[in-house]
């Protein structure tokens, strides 16, 4: 297995599973299951005793695995050197067990989804541009960025309306951008991070071939997670371009005017993704357009940034919901983590975050004192 | 699913026990060397009427029971070593009561150090507690049931010294209050001015009883703090320097520690001493009188202030210090142990020289720390070991190097602090036979059917 010779690292001293000032256990699978083998110190040990062959591939062990949303809070807080690539050790434990094709149903059925449909809900690949009908948004020519909207985007309902606010704003802004549609293809990070390499590097290389062919130089996300793929794992493939989440993109606009925005009266406390934010540090961007706002008043929940209490959704878990169910389930902690700070929105830069946050808010029966928003979303709403 | 794991079921929820391998691997071994031993069952209780069911289920089905904190006493205080229950206690983690003029704090039994640490900044930044340099995770009941030392020992003694108040959960299943809470609605007082029952629980690592409150004496958290380190390579001066620094009365803590590596700590001994203050005056106030306590040492030559390079003074200030626990990575293996004995201050120079030997004899990476308890009534003195955990000959040898040093303490006079069972076992053969006696009495009157952490404390 890769990373082998570091998993024996581990003290288990539990750093990874807090936040840096200790406020809580900030690990959503610990704070889910509760038991120390859920936790990352927990995981590195089983690991190493699965590959000596102390334990066996279980249903729990998967489980174990799996429930991992790497949200990369343990690489985070760990306090050895090689806390960068914990996350990384998991998905290798992941692949050896996709390799030897012993993995949790709901993981199957996803990777199955994917090399099948192109998309884990079995939409077809024709309907994939469908959210843009209705809007000035064109396939990609030779504008000056590719909007990759991703699967999320692309067929949840939900995640299609932010799809929509986001290229409504950059087209509003002046911003040249075109998208794939049909065309538009997996990115493939939770493929990665579900531990199908094969696939993922099936995935990644027809990306980069199609958008070199297309000549595209400069990509705008909609979906944090496929900015981490394109920004951190195409370029070792050979896939390299300018990668931007829309909100680096958007922050400048509003900045300058280029999107003016009236008042908007609302106190808005912000969620941050795991992929925008702890694994490609971007904290700023999505504040400064809310902060921009006439009217917004913003107020951060006790976890945020560095220390931002993951919504569950990640490592695949948006899909294969290991995490989900109950009231210690990730989403439903980070609600009400939320209403503590008396904001009536949540906003989010995620459209896998939106959907996690909402179901949130139905199962704590919230509904009537939070809603959870996208950044572009709130935007949309403030345009003067 | 057994009867039992059912009955556990019923009473922690199915999501909360667990009798699956995976538990049992993991919780049948702590970070530290002793030998694993598999429990049956693992649970993860909310509440303390969930543990006193569970207590109450293996105490009639004569089931060992053996609660865990987070597990880093690294002695294998919380290995079942007779199988069992492990209860793990992360879930019971409220801080129940703040009494702010008397500096007092109550919490539950799972409340982690860093949690209360986190608290308190937070809501009462000018209240602290006596955090140990364990890992943030470790928690306050495990610490006080260890007879822990924290950043205030040194002036206050050891931090189970501070507790206020217990309540524990009887191998009976029923819940009993220690200390002025037993027959007041306050918690301020373990025991005086009534007889102390803290002590049938304080130090029997979960053998008597299972601690779900703690009240903790707090103290006050001056705004400023700051840290100057004087290095001497002469061992034998050390009591001396110590003696010194804690008749001024200026300072919060004091650890000495000496290690080969990195090459500019080789040969000295570094006595690192902490003060805090409200004020920059009162900050210079402090530096000055420790300054002037050592100035003999200075004019003599026999040693001085080391200038604390900017970069490493957030290290030396972080509370817990993480640097601590990176010592286990040292020889990038993930493991380290250490026996501290408690002893008087003057055996630091012996005990100095006893770990560079064990060091050199069993070519192993070493630490000696000190740190003081009391204005020098005693320390506890860490012969700390790093080893790989994938070389089973270096964790040999540093199982080897301990069981000398746990040899050599009981020698020099000291007393094994979180002992293992091996160490144990020595303690109570050196014991005086009325004392040991007793402790067998206690523990065969409070825990008749042997239930509570079997193997630890066990008089024959």
């Amino acid at each position: 297995m890769k990373y082998e010779e570091i998993v024996h690292r581990c003290f288990r001293c539990g750093y990874c599973k807090l936040t840096s000032d200790y406020t809580d256990f900030n690990c959503p699978a610990y704070r889910k299951f509760r038991f120390e083998t859920y936790s990352p110190g927990g995981r590195m040990w089983l690991i190493r005793a699965w590959l000596n062959n102390e334990i066996k591939n279980s249903e729990r062990f998967q489980e174990i695995l799996f429930s991992c949303a790497t949200c990369a809070n343990c690489v985070e807080h760990c306090v050895f050197v090689f806390s960068e690539d914990l996350v990384n050790i998991f998905i290798a434990a992941r692949e050896e067990m996709v390799n030897k094709g012993i993995i949790p149903p709901a993981v199957r059925d996803y990777l199955k989804n994917i090399s099948i449909n192109g998309n884990p809900y079995k939409e077809p690949q024709d309907e994939r541009g469908k959210w843009a009908d209705g809007t000035p948004v064109e396939t990609y020519k030779d504008q000056d960025y590719l909007f990759y909207v991703g699967c999320v985007g692309s067929y949840d309902e939900r995640a299609k309306k932010i799809a929509g606010a986001v290229a409504n704003l950059l087209l509003k802004a002046g911003i040249s951008i075109g998208i794939l549609g049909e065309k538009e293809k997996c990115d493939g990070n939770e493929v990665r991070a579900l531990g199908e390499a094969g696939l993922f590097q099936f995935l990644a290389k027809e990306n980069i071939a199609y958008f070199k062919e297309l000549g595209v130089k400069r990509i705008i996300t909609l979906d944090p997670h496929a900015f981490n793929a394109f920004k951190n794992d195409y370029p070792g493939l050979g896939g390299e371009f300018e990668v931007y989440h829309y909100t680096q993109i958007l922050a400048p606009l509003i900045k300058s005017k280029k999107i003016p925005l009236a008042e908007y009266k609302a106190k808005i406390t912000f969620h941050d993704p795991c992929y925008l934010g702890r694994h490609n540090g971007e904290y700023d961007a999505p504040r400064k357009i809310l902060g921009a706002i006439p009217g917004v008043e913003m107020v951060e929940m006790e976890q945020n940034r560095e220390n931002a209490f993951c919504c569950g959704g990640g490592g695949g878990n948006f899909f294969t919901d290991i995490l989900g169910g109950g009231e210690d389930s990730p989403n439903r902690i980070r609600v009400q983590g939320a209403l503590d700070t008396g904001a009536q929105i949540i906003a989010v830069a995620c459209p896998q975050c939106a959907k996690m946050l909402d179901d949130a808010i139905k199962a704590e029966e919230l509904d009537d004192r939070l809603e959870v928003l996208d950044v572009a979303e709130i935007v949309t709403r403030a345009l003067a | 699913m057994t009867d039992i794991t059912q009955a556990l079921a019923e009473i922690v929820g199915e999501d909360y026990v667990s009798d699956q391998p995976e538990e049992a691997y993991f919780y049948a071994r702590d970070p530290g060397l002793m030998p694993a031993h598999k429990p049956d069952y693992v649970v993860v209780p909310k509440t303390a009427e969930e543990i006193q069911n569970v207590v109450r289920l293996a105490n009639r089905e004569k089931i060992p029971v053996v609660p865990m904190g987070a597990g880093m006493a690294l002695t294998g205080l919380v290995i079942p070593l007779k199988g069992g229950i492990v209860i793990d206690m992360k879930r019971i983690t409220g801080i129940l009561a703040i009494n702010e003029k008397a500096r007092l704090v109550i919490v539950e039994g799972g409340t982690s150090q860093g949690l209360l640490k986190a608290y308190l900044e937070k809501n009462y930044p000018k209240l602290r507690h006596s955090i140990p340099d364990s890992p943030a995770t470790a928690t306050i009941a495990a610490n006080v049931m260890i007879h822990g030392q924290g950043r205030l020992s040194q002036q206050y003694g050891f931090n189970s010294d501070m507790v206020a108040g217990l309540e524990v959960v009887l191998p009976s299943g029923e819940i009993c209050k220690i200390g002025s809470c037993s027959i007041s609605p306050d918690w301020f007082s373990k025991g005086a001015p009534m007889p102390d029952l803290s002590g049938l629980f304080l130090g029997w690592f979960g053998a008597t009883g299972i601690i779900t409150k703690v009240a903790l004496k707090l103290y006050p958290k001056k705004k400023m703090r700051d840290v100057e380190i004087f290095i001497t390579d002469m061992e034998e001066l050390v009591p001396d320097i110590v003696h010194e620094l804690t008749y001024t009365e200026m300072v919060e803590d004091i650890t000495v520690f000496a290690q080969p590596l990195p090459m500019i700590f080789r040969d000295n001994h570094h006595i690192t001493i902490f003060f805090t203050g409200d004020t920059d005056t009162e900050l210079e106030f402090k530096r000055k009188m420790v300054w002037d306590a050592l100035d003999r040492f200075i004019k003599s030559k026999d040693g001085g202030f080391m200038g604390v390079p900017p970069v490493m003074k957030p290290t030396l200030l972080d509370s817990p210090q993480r640097s601590v626990t990176r010592f286990a990575d040292v020889k990038k293996g993930g493991g380290f142990e250490y026996s501290g004995p408690i002893i008087l201050v003057e055996k630091y120079p012996e005990c100095s020289r006893k770990i560079k030997e064990l060091a050199e004899k069993y070519d192993l990476g070493y630490s000696g720390m000190a740190r003081i308890i009391g204005r020098g009534h005693c320390m506890m003195y860490g012969f700390a070991f790093t080893f790989n955990r994938a070389d089973p000959d270096m964790m040999e040898r540093t199982r080897n190097a301990l069981h000398e040093v746990s040899e050599y303490a009981l020698k020099a006079g000291g007393v094994f602090w979180k002992p293992t069972v091996d160490e144990q076992k020595m303690a109570l053969d050196k014991m005086d036979p009325n004392t040991r006696n007793l402790m067998g009495m206690i523990k065969k009157n409070i825990d008749p059917n042997g239930i509570m952490n079997p193997g630890n404390w066990e008089v024959n």
